[in-house]
């Protein structure tokens, strides 16, 4: 039971987190918080692409090559057919085929 | 509209079922099944926090000491929500759903699409936020059913996820013509990387690319 509390606990926290913003800006939204909405999703992004590869080391073996080359063919793919679906398919099978090579 | 909700969403399926029965499989190992990993992805829903919750459940842990930890590894979607406020404004019935299952992934989805006006879009964006949800939940059962059997012969699978976020941030530099934003966002996230630890560097990050947005905001206006 102590269990189920714990889980209602997460869950109702994690709904506060998310609906916080709402409650408190969904009315009127001010100029600033319109203007954060506007900016944060590129660089909440980048945190993201980062945050993924926090675990990578660059300078122990393999240096973060598999990562670098997979990252990159997915930069040239979406940059080339605008396609998000090709572009993470292709970059994740080559980062599958060098993790298994390098 | 159905059809390319899914189509959009595909990205996602990969991830969330390996993640999802990443998670299954470590629920079940602490001694938690079926119920439990199903009840967890459909009500917590948040993908890192769910992970850290076996631990909070296996450790016995109290009930503040649970919200605290969960608002720590949850408060970036503080942010998320913040920056939705103006898209999700006028989405009716679907909003308290939308609000909810705004997970890292979801997010990265939604933020900048705009393919359609109205209310279709308000069912675009539902359904999109529903298959992830349901990838989401049968993963985690999955991994709940196969427990310590499985085996991955599929590492690297883990990457489609890192892929995601980076098809969206290519996308998102070439249709804008403002980059400092995204420079900002890997500026400032390596810094607190390097500051802070790849443990706790998340909320200091976001603390600073807020900072430093407000202040460009400040000398811009």
């Amino acid at each position: 039971m102590k269990a189920a509390v714990l889980i209602l606990a997460m869950a109702i926290t994690t709904i506060v987190l998310r609906f916080l913003p709402f409650m408190i800006f969904g009315k009127h939204t001010p100029a600033y918080v319109s203007y954060l909405g506007k900016v944060l999703p590129q660089a909440i992004i980048a945190l993201l692409v980062i945050y993924c590869l926090r675990d990578v080391s660059v300078i122990s073996p393999p240096y973060g090559i598999p990562e670098f080359i997979a990252g990159g063919t997915v930069v040239g793919m979406q940059a080339w057919k605008r396609n998000a679906v090709i572009s993470i398919l292709s970059g994740t099978i080559v980062y599958m085929v060098l993790i298994r090579i390098i | 509209m159905i059809k390319k909700a899914f189509y959009k969403s595909l990205p996602v399926m990969a991830g969330y079922i390996i993640l999802g029965a990443g998670f299954g499989i470590l629920l079940h190992n602490a001694g938690y099944g079926i119920i439990w990993a199903f009840a967890m992805s459909t009500l917590i829903y948040a993908g890192s926090m769910q992970y850290v919750g076996i631990g909070l459940l296996t450790g016995g842990a109290s009930v503040i000491t649970t919200v605290i930890t969960t608002v720590m590894v949850n408060a970036r979607h503080l942010f998320y929500s913040i920056s939705m406020i103006d898209k999700y404004k006028d989405s009716g019935k679907y909003k308290p759903y939308l609000i909810f299952a705004l997970t890292d992934e979801t997010y990265s989805l939604l933020c900048d699409d705009e393919e359609y006006s109205g209310e279709e879009i308000n069912r675009y964006r539902f359904f999109v936020s529903f298959f992830n949800h349901c990838y989401w939940i049968s993963g985690s059962v999955i991994g709940s059913l196969l427990g310590s059997m499985i085996h991955f012969s599929t590492a690297g699978v883990e990457f489609s996820m890192t892929a995601l976020f980076i098809a969206s941030f290519t996308e998102q530099w070439i249709i804008s013509d403002n980059h400092i934003p995204a420079i900002i966002g890997i500026v400032s996230t390596l810094l607190c990387l390097l500051l802070f630890g790849t443990e706790n560097f998340l909320i200091p990050s976001m603390l600073l690319i807020t900072l430093l947005l407000t202040v460009i905001r400040k000398k811009e206006t």
